[in-house]
């Protein structure tokens, strides 16, 4: 073990995680942004609005994300006239274009699934109630269906959350310097194959874990009115006690 | 239609490269999967800790760089330690089983949770009753508890193959002639990647819908013996 290596290579390794998680978050927002409408046209009922979107989505969970960002980033190249033509060829050229785009894709289909889940999920009582109060279209979704929704969409959502930030590896591939990519550049140049490695999965540990601390942190506190109230609670354990 | 200009054999070869190395790494997760529920269930507490450490760093670390870790950094590591005792030997790691180990080792802490929630749903009550009439934890084992765990691990374990499937591409950087790779290849020669790279998706896409056909029958045909109301 090169101890000394591992510490002169840690603030280029930061570099690389820093570009991880901003593509990770980038692609998130925007990819969420495209995921709630994208749920809800995948449920309504004109078959013109839900089949192109359960199209995309079974296409975008069916296939590996490696072959998107191939299709997108080299698949691209195919089409250069066209796309030259229609001043696009500047953005497909870019890697970290491409490599936002195909991310974006694949996030906004899951989690527009998901979305779907929940939302077919929100109690039909609330919605029942929301309607009698004269709530509809935009306002019922505004106010109730989607609030809900959100919620129980949660737990399954910082799965996806994770899911992307690993997935953002794959993108050293298409060169770019994420903290997989910078590991890889550091591991041709001076072999040290295993410390870096699995210093650089140690950094991603620390990411995920932190990721994952932070989304429980939310759920905790978006399940507030569930829970008991702690002088609530003092009484219960008081009266289990008493009963011992 | 898609004009593959007689590269579609490639193609075909890369499917079969990639279904086999699919079968071995879930046949790997399975067995994997099994050890660590044991370990995860065990009294002993090194056996619940290892298990956790296993399904803990496997989420957390990304696939590729775990692929990278065993194709590029195991070989290195043994290397470097026979060296250190006065031996110098090479070791090179034949991209298939590479390739196949690490895709069902990771896949395996995937499938420990899933045979974990299928342990947890055999009713409590079956096992003592097993046990009240004599039978060793063996038996209980193989008598009452698997035929009942993978019944309700299906639905989770055909998630896992599903996602497994697709995570097979990511061999295709070290160099084994799956799928991508081969729809790289011929893409590369006649300077189409587009209709290479898509012909490719098409095919996973087939897998992957042949797959969940699959799975429906399998629980259809495991839960036959079980009453609907």
């Amino acid at each position: 073990m090169d101890f000394e290596l591992i510490i002169r290579s840690l603030p280029k390794l930061f570099e690389g995680a820093i570009l991880t998680v901003e593509l990770t978050l980038l692609s998130l927002a925007i990819g969420l942004c495209f995921a709630v409408p994208l749920g809800i046209m995948y449920i309504a009922k004109n078959p013109l609005i839900w089949a192109p979107v359960r199209a995309y989505v079974f296409y975008f969970r069916g296939t590996p994300l490696l072959v998107q960002i191939f299709l997108i980033y080299y698949g691209s190249g195919q089409f250069r006239e066209p796309l030259e033509a229609a001043g696009l060829w500047v953005f497909f050229r870019e890697p970290y274009f491409c490599a936002v785009l195909s991310l974006t894709l694949n996030t906004a289909a899951y989690t527009a699934y998901i979305l779907r889940g929940a939302v077919r999920n929100v109690p039909f009582g609330e919605v029942e109630a929301a309607r009698a109060c004269g709530m509809s279209g935009v306002l019922l979704y505004r106010r109730i269906v989607l609030p809900k929704a959100f919620r129980l969409a949660l737990p399954a959502y910082s799965n996806e959350v994770v899911f992307l930030l690993q997935s953002t590896s794959l993108v050293s591939i298409i060169t770019l310097l994420d903290l997989t990519g910078i590991a890889r550049i550091i591991v041709a140049r001076s072999f040290a194959v295993y410390e870096i490695y699995i210093t650089a999965g140690i950094l991603y540990l620390i990411v995920t874990y932190g990721v994952l601390f932070a989304f429980r942190k939310v759920e905790h506190r978006l399940s507030g009115h569930l829970r008991e109230r702690p002088d609530e609670r003092e009484q219960v354990a008081a009266e289990a006690l008493a009963v011992r | 239609m898609l004009d593959l200009k007689g590269y579609g054999w490639m193609l075909w070869d890369g499917v079969q490269i990639t279904v086999a190395v699919a079968v071995c790494a879930m046949a790997l997760a399975l067995a994997l999967g099994l050890v660590g529920t044991t370990g995860k269930l065990a009294h002993s507490k090194v056996a619940r800790t290892a298990a956790d450490i296993y399904t803990t760093v496997i989420r957390g670390v990304p696939e590729l760089l775990l692929i990278l870790i065993v194709y590029y950094g195991v070989p290195t590591l043994i290397q470097d330690t026979a060296e250190k005792f006065g031996y110098d030997i090479i070791i090179d790691i034949n991209p298939f089983i590479a390739g196949s180990i690490t895709i069902g080792f990771i896949y395996g802490a995937f499938a420990t949770e899933v045979f974990r929630g299928a342990y947890l749903a055999v009713p409590r009550g079956q096992l003592e009753a097993a046990h009240a009439i004599g039978m060793s934890r063996l038996l209980v084992a193989r008598r009452v508890l698997l035929p009942q765990m993978w019944r309700f691990a299906l639905p989770g374990l055909g998630n896992v193959w599903i996602v497994l499937i697709k995570a097979t591409s990511l061999i295709s950087v070290i160099q084994l002639p799956e799928l991508l790779r081969n729809a790289d290849i011929a893409a590369r020669a006649v300077r189409l990647p587009f209709t290479f790279y898509f012909a490719a998706s098409l095919l996973y896409l087939a897998i992957t819908v042949v797959s969940m056909l699959g799975q429906q029958r399998l629980e259809a045909w495991a839960g036959r013996g079980i009453r609907r109301d």
